[in-house]
């Protein structure tokens, strides 16, 4: 049974069309991967490891429980950061929106904690605290706060005000306004606000983990360093970069469902 | 012109019960006057319409009857109360129906119209059974399930005008609503939306700069000229013919130019 109709050409039929999809979103990491099997075949494996080699690492990361559990708590230290990042700027975001004072003296000090280097928070958490896991919440709040805390402020500057305006004249309570137009409203800054602050909290933790902590996959990238294994250091970095695409999925996955009343134009 | 004149009224009524009034109610903004001293009493179950040019006030007024702004002299009653002061006191009480049709993008048709009806608390079924009765009541049905981008500017309307007319509330205000929207759809909704207003036995006030609307829906026209100042108290009558409309429209054109 074929899906191709009479005078039709197979290149215009819908498997065609999935099978085109497939191969344009592996084509990018067909060509990495080609460029690193071409510099392995030039260079010593110590400097680019062939892709067997490398894979046949991720899967043993991926296959024993010790080794996985430090791709785990850095997955759970990313989403621990981020949320606890987050919840704290929804509350200075809003107040920031809402009050002359809050926003004349939180701006700035974020502004200022904007500037100060990832790298400093680490030297500042190791200085301050004693718990591994403390100090590396502290450096993924204090790195993710100021972008989380300006991107909330800009979602409820940016509501569309008759809108605010036509849902305020049914005179609704303050729960009620936050969940029928307030929330809705900032939900697609929100998530644009995860995904990039996702790109910037994996780069951290890997720091944090790197100087401060006794596991995860920046501690273990510092092993491979130490053993100047560039196999393991690269499997070890995929790990990352594999969770960093999953959850970029997940994310594009509620934003499609949450979204899927916007109209979509038929000419791109 | 003789029988126009004769419907000027006094804007005081005497014995039917008041539902706005406005009484000596100024409204400025740094050195600019919106409304100056004006006093006015629209009475219950009234249809009126607030006429007058861009930037007479009317606005300014219909903002102060809303509560979202209050008057810098004088003072506004909507229903016995400072709606500025008491503005939860109208939840239920007061519904409005913009210029444009202000519709959440992330509801649809059914959803929309069922907001007003979250604040008073209804049960979901009962929401759903009354906002699903206006839609079909406007001629929605079968689009309970679209979202706004995929309804004309008149169904968004009137899916707008259902939202309102769902929460069953007292005072309809309308600002402009279907100034939008194509002439011969704007004439088929404003008919619909004054046989609802009178079937449903509301008290409506309808801000229009169209004299043919103001004709078309009203029983009673208050034109104003700038600053927000009573230029004319027309009552209006289903009697009156084409020549009538002519005399009047000739006397407000004359007071507004």
């Amino acid at each position: 049974m074929s899906d191709v109709t009479p005078g039709q050409s197979p290149f215009e039929s819908p498997v065609f069309d999935v099978v085109r999809k497939i191969l344009w979103i592996a084509a990018p990491y067909t060509l990495i991967a080609a460029a690193w099997q071409v510099a392995a075949t030039i260079f010593p494996p110590f400097l680019f490891p062939s892709l067997i080699d490398v894979f046949q690492r991720v899967f043993v990361i991926l296959t024993t429980w010790s080794q996985f559990s430090s791709v785990l708590s850095t997955a759970m230290r990313i989403l621990g950061g981020l949320a606890g990042a987050f919840v704290l700027a929804a509350v200075l975001g809003v107040a920031i929106a809402n009050f002359r004072v809050a926003d004349r003296l939180l701006t700035p000090t974020l502004t200022f904690f904007q500037g100060i280097p990832a790298l400093s928070w680490v030297v500042f958490a190791i200085i301050w605290f004693h718990g591994v896991e403390f100090r590396i919440l502290f450096i993924m709040v204090m790195t993710t706060l100021p972008a989380f805390t300006f991107q909330v402020v800009g979602a409820i500057r940016g509501m569309d005000k008759d809108l605010s305006e036509m849902v305020l004249s049914f005179r609704p309570t303050r729960w009620k306004y936050f969940t029928s137009m307030m929330l809705p409203a900032v939900l697609p800054e929100m998530i644009t606000a995860w995904k990039v602050n996702l790109g910037n909290a994996s780069r951290v933790v890997v720091v944090a983990e790197l100087v401060g902590s006794s596991g995860g996959v920046g501690f273990q990238l510092l092993q491979q360093q130490q053993l100047f294994d560039m196999a393991g250091a690269l499997a070890w970095t995929l790990q990352l970069v594999f969770f960093v695409l999953l959850f970029q999925w997940v994310l594009a996955q509620l934003e499609r469902m949450a979204f899927s009343y916007r109209a979509v134009s038929e000419r791109h | 012109m003789e029988n126009a004149m004769t419907v000027e009224t006094a804007s005081a009524p005497t014995s039917t019960e008041v539902e706005i009034g406005f009484h000596n109610v100024s409204k400025r903004f740094g050195s600019l006057t919106a409304v100056d001293n004006l006093s006015l009493e629209i009475e219950k179950g009234q249809l009126v319409a607030l006429l007058g040019k861009t930037g007479c006030g009317k606005s300014t007024m219909f903002n102060m009857i809303a509560g979202l702004t209050s008057p810098t002299e004088g003072t506004v009653e909507v229903m016995g109360r400072n709606p500025f002061e008491h503005f939860d006191w109208y939840r239920g009480k007061m519904a409005i129906v913009f210029q444009n049709d202000r519709l959440l993008p992330w509801r649809n048709a059914v959803s929309n119209v069922e907001l007003g009806l979250e604040m008073l608390g209804l049960s979901a079924e009962e929401r759903r059974e009354r906002a699903i009765y206006w839609l079909h009541k406007l001629g929605l049905k079968g689009h309970e399930d679209d979202y706004p981008h995929a309804l004309s500017g008149g169904m968004r309307q009137r899916v707008s005008i259902s939202r309102a007319f769902a929460t069953d509330a007292e005072l309809i205000l309308c600002d402009e609503p279907f100034s939008a929207l194509d002439e011969m759809t704007s004439k088929r909704l404003r008919t619909e939306f004054a046989r609802l207003v009178r079937e449903n036995g509301k008290t409506a006030v309808f801000i229009t700069h169209s004299i043919q609307e103001a004709f078309d829906i009203a029983d009673r026209i208050v034109v104003l000229k700038r600053p927000a100042e009573i230029a004319h108290d027309l009552k209006m009558s289903a009697e009156f013919d084409q020549a009538d409309h002519a005399r009047l429209k000739e006397m407000i054109l004359k007071s507004l130019s």
